[in-house]
């Protein structure tokens, strides 16, 4: 019954895909449970109207009668409402040009201050800079133990005294200057927005370090209330942005949709999971399209193009296309996939994937247990796993600690996913020379055919196609219940 | 669902956009977030490990230090809650915020009589104080019954039977916390930054002033310093706690309080347990065990109780949903409602899955933790 909003999306959109044209019953049905499906997603009830209204004036205007599909214009409307309204492009972070550069970090009680600042001093660190973590949480028993452990962790040191969160704040400035740190980030109690004492205090820290940047921490599970404290954040503070946290659940959009159109201030970093480096810029326009269920397909590509040895994904993906991938192959590029990052947050950025596909939770020693099975292999059976009979699995099971079903399960499945692999496949001489030249990433422009080069200019059209196909086979491991639907 | 296809599927589909999408992609740097001319490639960045993961701090180093942080925050502390011994109630602390709901009950009652609009205007209410679409309707339907059957006019009234039938479904529950183990465990869960370690500290104070022998269980083995931000509450309440290492496993922390609470007479055990976002099911999993293994023992666990911050929109529901599967919920908390948001989400909470809230937090103080009463959280709701 209580989907995520792209669940929801999915049925609407699912519904709307299939017509020719669309008649005003139709754009009312969609408009109504696009309203819902926003409410449900905590998007505060002002928001959902303007944002409502908006889609049904462009709906229902000429835009849509000059349409081929309807469908998919209400889609593409809907998605560029979305993100819009999330704020157009991703923050630009800059540094002040005398040092240090000051960031307080203020919010609810916890909404992931203190980890969220020791995040963003690792990422800040990881870019060269010298952080310095302020810990001016003196009200939280042990919050600044916390903000120890996790300095000690990422190697960043952490400033604080028992004296009160405005003297150490200040003496924070003096204590950079003296270890030659250029970035300070202010970590803050939580306070009730309506707390005016705790609101003046903040105000008093604010007013003590001048920070170049203010952000307010949100939890991406805030419900209607979002609006009420960033208003009052942003009416003591002037906020410069929004760091939303928790993303990793199935709490996405609502909140942010809200703060973002009340405060108009844009959301610069997403939270999305419990380790350190889970962390990142938040891009307005991927929201959105994970929002409609449409996969987040420039985070893959880009966390891709940072772990993987080019030429050698390069040749491994032209032998996936060709057939020739051996499971060799396959441990090599696991590997490099790994170092993406968990590699379950990677299937939830893929687009059309299923929710039940989704909510499945992908460990690493699943990747671990596949890994042991294919080293188990001999380099024969990696190249050729159709040898594999009833005893050689019964060795590489032994090899592997895992069961002989384990193993076939393994191969089963990648010969099958090779095979179709193979069948969407593109000859290698279709393949347009690309390398050094800029091309202009072309957008929204439809879905293409996963043949000719075509396909192959444009990633996402293959993966979708590719996906479709996928996700249309009826593989075994695929039918899934989910305890989710079918418990409701 | 079988994780080997998934993983083969994740690495195939990545591969080909890895692959087939690298030279095209090539640099593209308008996107990445440019923070300095010096700083390095941000995706690069992204994805650097903690270079020294730190190794367990040994329990009797941490001791000094936190020994000395504790008599500088209780200090502080004592004098905080120094003004405001006795307990909290609903409406002192509630009124502080008008209510989100309030804007709406204006123009409803100065709206003439009940119309189309009224009911309108009364589903925006529900909705805005976070009561959700699903049980918004399920109570308006049941009000629309009752008024059209009296034939309500007044706008005003119709609001009072509102009120009525939100408190009557809250309300009606046995909101003591059981007993009855050797010792009673009361387990603690939810996602994080609910207010879990806080809630257990708040009760731990008021049942040891209450003559109760309880021990503390710092199940939050995960997060940084949560083990002794509850020994600061243990010593300050006067309750005795086990800990154990840090990424240590909670089920044996938790087992070993039992044992130990049994061994020296205690009759509760507040079981902590590290906050967890209700989608990660290797996490729930591990929450299933921690509830099986607490009984392994002598003890019982007589409540399972979910905490839930009262900012919280509609996920609320699926993480009581999740839970009430993972460790059989007995009762919900409802903290940080002095703020403005007024927990709506419990009305959904209860109407679905008929999970009563027995506790409500409405400060930081310890006596700020209050039995929870309908009618209050109704009138609050409606202020």
């Amino acid at each position: 019954m209580f989907d995520t909003l792209t669940d929801r999306f999915d049925g609407i959109f699912g519904k709307l895909r299939g017509k020719g044209k669309l008649s005003e019953k139709d754009v009312d049905e969609a408009l109504r449970e696009i309203r819902l499906a926003l409410l449900e997603a905590d998007v505060n009830f002002e928001v959902v109207k303007s944002l409502v209204a908006r889609i049904r004036e462009r709906a229902v205007g000429d835009e849509l009668s000059k349409a081929l599909n309807p469908g998919q214009q209400i889609v593409k409307i809907v998605l560029e409402e979305l993100t819009e309204s999330l704020g157009g492009e991703a923050m630009q972070i800059t540094f002040a040009a005398k040092p240090p550069t000051v960031v307080l970090m203020a919010g609810l009680q916890g909404s992931g201050k203190t980890t969220n600042s020791a995040k963003l001093a690792n990422m800040f660190k990881s870019q060269g800079r010298n952080v310095l973590l302020v810990g001016a949480d003196l009200q939280r028993p042990a919050a600044v133990e916390q903000l120890r452990t996790l300095g000690r962790q990422i190697d960043v040191p952490v400033f604080s005294e028992a004296s009160d969160p405005v003297t150490v704040a200040r003496a924070s400035l003096e204590e950079a200057k003296n270890t030659g740190r250029d970035v300070i980030i202010v970590d803050t109690a939580g306070r009730l927005a309506i707390d005016a004492e705790l609101m003046e205090e903040v105000r008093q820290i604010s007013e003590a370090v001048s920070p170049k940047y203010t952000f307010l921490v949100v939890d991406a599970m805030t419900g209607q209330d979002a609006v009420t404290v960033a208003e009052s954040f942003h009416s003591t503070l002037e906020l410069d942005g929004v760091i939303l946290t928790k993303l990793d659940g199935d709490a996405r959009g609502g909140a942010a949709l809200s703060v973002k159109e009340v405060v108009g201030r844009p959301i610069a970093f997403a939270s999305t999971g419990e380790k350190i480096d889970e962390f990142e810029t938040f891009y307005p326009d991927r929201l959105a399209s994970r929002i409609l269920g449409m996969g987040d397909i420039e985070t893959l590509i880009e966390k891709a193009e940072a772990a993987f040895e080019e030429d050698e994904a390069e040749e491994a993906a032209q032998r996936l296309m060709e057939g020739t991938f051996t499971l060799d192959d396959f441990l090599q590029q696991m590997q490099q996939i790994k170092k993406m990052g968990p590699i379950g947050n990677l299937l939830g950025m893929m687009p059309g994937m299923p929710k039940e596909v989704r909510d499945v939770e992908i460990e690493d020693h699943h990747v671990n247990r596949l890994e042991a099975i294919i080293r188990s292999m001999t380099v024969e059976e990696r190249t050729d796993p159709k040898i594999i009979d009833a005893s050689r699995r019964t060795r590489i099971a032994n090899g592997s600690g895992m069961k002989p079903q384990d193993v076939s399960a393994l191969v089963t499945q990648f010969t099958e996913m090779k095979k179709m692999m193979a069948k969407l496949g593109v000859t290698p001489k279709a393949k347009p020379k690309r390398k050094g030249k800029k091309n202009k990433r072309k957008r929204g422009g439809g879905r293409t055919t996963s043949k000719g080069k075509q396909a192959l200019a444009d990633p996402t059209a293959v993966l979708n196609e590719g996906l479709d196909d996928i996700t249309d086979l009826k593989l075994p491991g695929l039918e899934i219940e989910d305890p989710r639907t079918s418990g409701s | 669902m079988d994780p080997i296809l998934l993983i083969v599927l994740i690495v195939v589909a990545v591969l080909v956009v890895g692959g087939a999408g690298f030279a095209f992609l090539r640099g593209r740097g308008d996107h990445t977030p440019t923070l300095d001319p010096r700083a390095t490639d941000t995706a690069d960045s992204v994805l650097t490990k903690p270079t020294s993961p730190v190794a367990p701090t040994p329990d009797g180093d941490v001791d000094g230090g936190v020994d000395a942080a504790v008599d500088e925050l209780d200090d502080e502390m004592v004098e905080e809650a120094a003004p405001e011994p006795e307990a909290a109630t609903f409406r002192g602390r509630l009124s502080k915020a008008r209510s989100a709901m309030s804007g709406y009950l204006s123009a409803i009652l100065s709206g003439g009589d009940v119309n189309a609009e009224t009911w309108d205007e009364l589903e925006e209410a529900l909705i805005r104080a976070d009561v959700g679409v699903m049980a918004t309707t399920e109570i308006l339907d049941s009000v629309r019954e009752t008024a059209s059957e009296s034939a309500v006019k007044d706008p005003g009234e119709l609001i009072e039977l509102v009120k009525d039938e939100m408190k009557r479904r809250l309300g009606g529950y046995d909101l003591t916390l059981a007993e009855g183990g050797e010792p009673s465990v009361w387990l603690f869960v939810g996602v994080n930054g609910v207010g879990k370690t806080t809630t257990i500290g708040k009760i731990a104070t008021r049942e040891v002033a209450a003559g109760r022998k309880i021990v503390l269980a710092a199940g939050d083995t995960f997060r940084a310093a949560a083990a002794e931000q509850l020994t600061m509450w243990a010593e300050r309440a006067g309750a005795g706690i086990i800990r154990g290492a840090e990424g240590g496993d909670p089920s044996s922390v938790i087992f070993d309080a039992v044992e130990s609470a049994a061994a020296n007479g205690a009759e509760i055990v507040l079981a902590d347990t590290a906050g967890r976002l209700h989608t990660k099911t290797n996490l729930m999993n591990e929450l299933s065990k921690v509830r099986r293994v607490a009984e392994k023992g002598a003890g019982t666990v007589t409540e399972t109780l979910l905490v839930i911050d009262a900012t919280t929109g509609q996920n609320g529901l699926i993480q009581a949903r999740e839970f009430t599967e993972a460790a059989d919920l007995t009762g919900v908390v409802l903290t940080k409602l002095d703020g403005s948001a007024k927990g709506g989400i419990v009305v959904a909470v209860q109407n679905e899955l008929d999970i009563p809230v027995k506790l409500v937090g409405l400060g930081e103080g310890p006596h700020d933790l209050i039995p929870f009463d309908a009618n209050d959280f109704v009138d609050a709701l409606f202020e």
